[in-house]
Formats: structure tokens, sequence, C-alpha cells
């Protein structure tokens, strides 16, 4: 109890308040403009929330990683266009809904969904933080190393269809951060005897060349456009009851969100197919998924913004970023020596514990703002979309120059901004090059440090959680391999139609 | 018709302007493979996964080994048109890299708050957009964005070359918030 009356004065400050207020209502503003969303906007404030106090910094990051799927259904319900790339499935029952003329009872739904998702996923985080605590100091090296190792496997294998693809780049994550002076022997690696690549790839450089300048450049090249989009009218309170009449989907959809948020590779995509999978299976009214079924959208919204707080699970537990916006902000925590891991649940519970109470504060705020303030948020994003990228880029400077004042940090971020304009051109995925990047790095330093013990192979998994963890990498490959196997030989009986449908793609 | 089944099992979806850029992935693996061996060190009694090595071996194998694969099963997927026109769109983002870098060297000089108003005014009216108040609207966000960061937050930007010329005052005052 003394802890998390701590944890509540860690939040009693002006600057947290504010930081609250930015991050829920600017989270909001950004998901729901088409062509911004949550990675770019954390890329380009992270370098200003590094003089910034940790608590404030991470809850203005953490605010706008969690409601900008909030506003990111406004404009996919609206105008068919997801305002953020998990808000896709949004799209499916929320578009048909607002062309019988339903906008606002499909808005309604997706916030109190949205809500319902929210809070749940931090009331799991609240109720699994005794067993973290006892978990979390048996993670040694060995452990970390595997849990890393596991990671990193999922984050190629949940790439379905572009498994080659999230390989290729994942292993080009691990490769930037061996480049440099390695920190142990003090050699030079893939340096080629040019001085600025002995200090290496910075992480946030990467980050905002890929995600923030990638999504100017890609604005700024394409032909310009302007979402148009009618006011709502009437109350959107009225119809968010609904929302207790499909209580065992919105639930049922935030477990999977929870599930799929604590494993670090997966997130919201495979958390909305499971649960929009599972509401199609047990609705009364199938026919209706895609055409305009609450229970969809409930499921689709209560699965995404469920996994924010699970995300934070293996980050705040293991020091495991599961995605990349966890990934950025790792280097918050690391910047101002809060290292997450093991030790944090044991000497700084009361930090974890405003972090808690900061996420529900922040969902709070956000409905609260919704409900008043949707008309104008659709207002807000008819900005056309040349000029937004005119406005990214004006930002990215302050993301990238503030760094380090260097004109070379500039240079390495824009040929990352050129080839992440490439790769979403090509439908490629950026995400496994972050968490190479970083997990690589873990990697790197967790099986340093745990070969001081090992002996042979075998002294590796000689303990319960390394072995377990061992085993699940093994069980993923081949239950991956399996569902290779089975879906080609589908295909070659001709049980599918779809001859393109294999994890090769 | 093992062919048939091998290209069945390895055919995927892919865009326009793929196969290009597998073959330039490909070909940045191999060029990094033939390199490795001169850009690490080996150190002696040291074990295999403690050596410096270790991890740009591996990760340049794992590249080359998916690389590999990914440019093959495009070699496996029918020909998709509109590839150079795809480059051309890859190749037309360099005009706003070189925005960003003219950026990038006009703030020392001019100091921050002049370079991000000239930056957004000058990008805005290349875009096409010429109204008064496109253009004055691009200022003014020019003008929070300087407010938000610089002045407010103080993130670390330097003043401009050009201040050395204003009175001592004013130029601490432009210094420290502009």
């Amino acid at each position: 109890m003394d802890t998390l009356l701590s944890g509540v004065s860690l939040l009693m400050r002006w600057d947290v308040f504010i930081a609250l207020l930015v991050g829920s209502i600017g989270g909001v503003v950004i998901g729901a403009i088409p062509g911004v969303g949550a990675a770019v906007a954390i890329a380009i404030l992270l370098p200003a929330t590094f003089s910034m106090d940790p608590i404030v910094g991470l809850t203005v990051l953490l605010g706008i990683y969690g409601s900008s799927m909030y506003g990111g259904a406004i404009p996919a319900i609206l105008v068919n266009t997801p305002g953020t790339a998990v808000n896709a499935l949004t799209t499916y029952d929320g578009y048909p809904m607002t062309q019988r003329g339903e906008a606002r009872r499909a808005l309604s739904i997706a916030y109190s969904a949205s809500f319902w998702g929210g809070i749940f996923g931090i009331l799991c985080l609240i109720f699994l933080s005794p067993l973290l605590a006892l978990i979390a100091p048996h993670f040694g090296s060995r452990e970390i190393f595997l849990a890393a190792l596991l990671g990193m496997v999922l984050v190629v294998l949940a790439h379905r269809g572009q498994v080659f693809a999230a390989g290729m780049l994942a292993a080009f994550g691990i490769l930037l951060q061996t480049v440099g002076l390695e920190p142990v022997k003090y050699t030079k690696r893939l340096t080629f005897d040019q001085s600025w690549l002995a200090s290496g790839f910075d992480l946030i450089v990467v980050v905002l060349g890929l995600f923030a300048l990638s999504q100017a450049f890609l604005l700024l090249v394409d032909n310009d456009k302007q979402p148009k989009l009618e006011p709502v009218t009437g109350s959107l309170f009225s119809s968010m009851k609904e929302l207790w009449i499909y209580k065992r989907i919105a639930t049922v959809a935030g477990g999977f969100g929870v599930l799929m948020g604590m494993i670090p590779g997966v997130g919201e995509f495979t958390a909305q197919f499971l649960s929009y999978t599972y509401a199609r299976k047990t609705s009364k009214a199938p026919e209706q998924f895609g055409k305009g079924s609450p229970e969809g959208l409930i499921a689709s919204e209560a699965a995404n913004n469920a996994v924010p707080a699970a995300a934070m699970i293996p980050l705040l537990a293991l020091g495991i970023p599961g995605e990349a916006l966890t990934a950025m902000m790792l280097s918050v925590f690391y910047v101002h020596n809060v290292i997450p891991g093991p030790g944090l649940f044991q000497n700084q519970l009361d930090f974890v514990y405003a972090l808690y109470i900061a996420m529900l504060l922040l969902n709070i705020i956000v409905i609260v703002f919704l409900l008043f303030s949707t008309n104008l948020m659709t207002k807000i994003i008819q900005i056309p979309t040349r000029f937004l990228g005119m406005m990214i880029l004006t930002l990215s400077f302050v993301g990238v120059y503030s760094l380090r004042n260097s004109v070379t940090d500039c240079a390495i971020a824009s040929a990352f901004g050129v080839f992440g304009l490439i790769l979403k051109r090509l439908n490629l995925p950026i995400v496994p090059i972050v968490l190479g990047m970083v997990l690589g790095g873990i990697m790197e330093v967790k099986l340093r440090t745990s070969m001081t013990r090992v002996k042979t192979p075998l002294d590796f998994v000689d303990r319960p959680i390394a072995a377990f963890l061992a085993a699940a990498i093994v069980f993923v490959i081949v239950l991956h391999i399996r569902t290779l196997r089975k879906e080609h030989l589908a295909r070659l009986k001709g049980e599918t139609d779809d001859d393109l449908d294999s994890q090769l793609r | 018709m093992k062919a048939k089944t091998l290209q069945d099992l390895f055919k995927r979806y892919r865009k326009p302007g793929d196969l290009v850029f597998s073959l330039l992935f490909l070909a940045m693996c191999l060029f990094l493979a033939l390199n490795v061996q001169d850009q690490t060190t080996w150190s002696k009694g040291t074990k295999l996964p403690s050596q410096p090595a270790f991890w740009p071996y591996l990760s340049i194998g794992l590249m080359t080994f998916f690389a590999v694969l990914h440019f093959v099963t495009g070699l496996m997927t029918p020909a998709m048109k509109g590839r150079w026109m795809e480059v051309g769109f890859w190749l037309r983002s360099f005009e706003y890299a070189i925005w960003f870098m003219a950026y990038v060297f006009i703030v020392p000089r001019l100091g921050y708050l002049l370079s991000t108003l000239l930056f957004t005014a000058l990008l805005t009216f290349r875009l096409g957009y010429r109204s008064k108040k496109s253009i004055l609207f691009a200022m003014l966000f020019g003008l929070a964005v300087v407010l938000l960061f610089k002045t407010f937050l103080q993130v670390k930007v330097p003043g401009g070359e050009l201040y050395e010329f204003l009175p001592t005052n004013l130029r601490s005052f432009m210094l420290t918030y502009f």
C-alpha cells in the first residue's frame, strides 16, 4: 500500500498533469490524421523527452502510444481510411455502418470498446505485477538472451507472407548495432576506415529516418489527398451502452490483446485477427461481419487497445521490447539510468505503479475528450497530405538535430528515410529492423555474460526458465514449418483457391 | 512436375520494384560478406560467442541467406508492370532529402527561427500551395514548432551565426529562446 501511495505521489506534479493532457489529446490528434501515426510522433518527440523526468517523458510517450488508436478509429469509420495501421480492421465494419447512416453509433461503439480494451489491458498488467515481481528475478543473462532470441524468431515468423523479408531485415537490424567500436575488446567493426561510422548507428537516428522521414518523403512525393469528413450529429453517449450487450466479445478481444501484446514480436495485428475470427465464429449473425457488424467493430478496437499496456510487460519485467514503439521507449529508460528488467520491480516498484496509474488516467482523459471533441477532430484531420509531409519534415529536424547537433546524424537519418520509403512502398516490414537493433544489442551482451558460466551447450538450458524458453523457440519454429507444409499440401490438392497463401510469401 | 511444385512453393506476393530492391539488397549483403573478414577482428583465447567478429558474421550470414531466398521467391513470381515507374518514385524522394539537408545546413547560420520560417514557406510554395493563406499558415506552423521545442522545451538547437550581429541583450535572448 505504501508503494502504491508512493507511486501516486510521483504523479502529483504539474508537469505530469501536462504530460497526461499532451500525451492523451496529442495521441488522439496524431492517430486521427491518416499518415502520421504513433511511431512517427514518438520518434520525433523522443529526444525532447530526454530532458524530462522519466515519469514525465514516459507519460507523454505512453499517452501517444495508447490514445493514437482511439483517434485512428475516426477516419477509419467516417471515410474508410485508417488513421493508424492497426485501425485497418476497423474500416471493415465501421465504414459500412457510416454508409448506413450509423456513423455516430459506430464511433460510440469504437470508443467504448477501445476504452474497455485499454482498461482491461491495464488491469491485467496490475494483477500480473506480483507474478512478474516473483518471476523476473529468476531471469539471468541466459534467460534474457533466450527471451530476446524468442522475440526475434517471433517477429520474423509473425510477418506472415513476408518471412524471408522480415528475416533479412531483422538480421540487417542486428548488423546495424554491431557497426562501430566494439565495447569489450575495442576493435573496429565494419567501419571501412570512415570516422563517421566509428560511433556506429544511433537507434534514435535510424528510427527517425525509418519512421518519420520516410513518412514525410512518402507524403511529399505522392499525390495530394485531402480527406473530406462530414460532422457527426447527436450524442455519442447514447450508443455506449451497447458494449454491455457484447461484453463477452469485448472481454475476449481484450484478452487476446493482452496475450498477444505480452509476446514479443506479435502485437496488435495478430490480436485483432484472433479476436475478429473468434467474434465471427461465435456470432449469431456472422454474415454481417464486413458489412457493418458492431461485434466486428468491438473485436477489432478492444483487441488493439489492450495491446499497449500488455506490451509494457516484457519491457518492464525483462527489459525486452516486443515491438517498435516500446523499443523506442526503452531508450528513455536508459537515458535516465532507469534500467527496466528484474531489478525495476525490486527497487522501483513505486515507479512501475506510477506508470500503471498514468495509463489508467490517460484512458479516462481520452474517452472524455473524444465524447466532446469528435467533430473538432473531423476538422483537424482534413489537412492535405503533402502539407502534412512538410509538417512532419519540419518536426523531424528537431528530433534528429537536437540529439547531438550532428549533420552526419541528419544525413544518416535522410538515407534511412529513403530506405524506409522504399520498404513502405513495397509493403515490406520496418519493425524487424528496429527490433533487430535493440534485441541484437541485448543478445550480444547477454550471450557474452552468460558464456562465463557455460561450459557445454547443455549448461545453457540447465535452469527451468531457460529450458522452457529454448523449448518455446523450437516449438514455434516446428509449428511454423508444420503449418507451412499443411498449407502447401492443401494447395497441391486444390483445397484452397488462394495460390499465394503461403507463409513463404 | 517437381519444378512446378518448387515454383508454387516459393511463389509470393510482390509489388512493382520488388525485384530491383531484392537485387540491390542482395548485392549489399554480398559486398558485406566479401569485406567482413577485413572489417572485423578475431581475438585469441576468446570463446566464439564472445568474439568481436561473431555478431557481424552471424548477421551478415543471416542477411545473405534470407536475401537470396527473398530474391529467388521474387523471381518465381510473375513480373509486374510499373517497375521503373516505381524506381522513379523512390528517386524523387531524394529531392526532399536534399530539402531536409539544406534546412540542416542553414540552421547554424541563420538561426532556428528564421531558418524554420524560410524552410516552411519555401517548401510549401514548392509543393504547389501558392496562396498567401497557405504560406502564412505554414510559417505560423514553423513559429509554433520553434516556440514549442526551443522556447518552451529548450531542446538543443544552436543559435545562428547571424545572431552575432545583434545587440548584446537581444543576442543572448535569441540564443536562449530562438
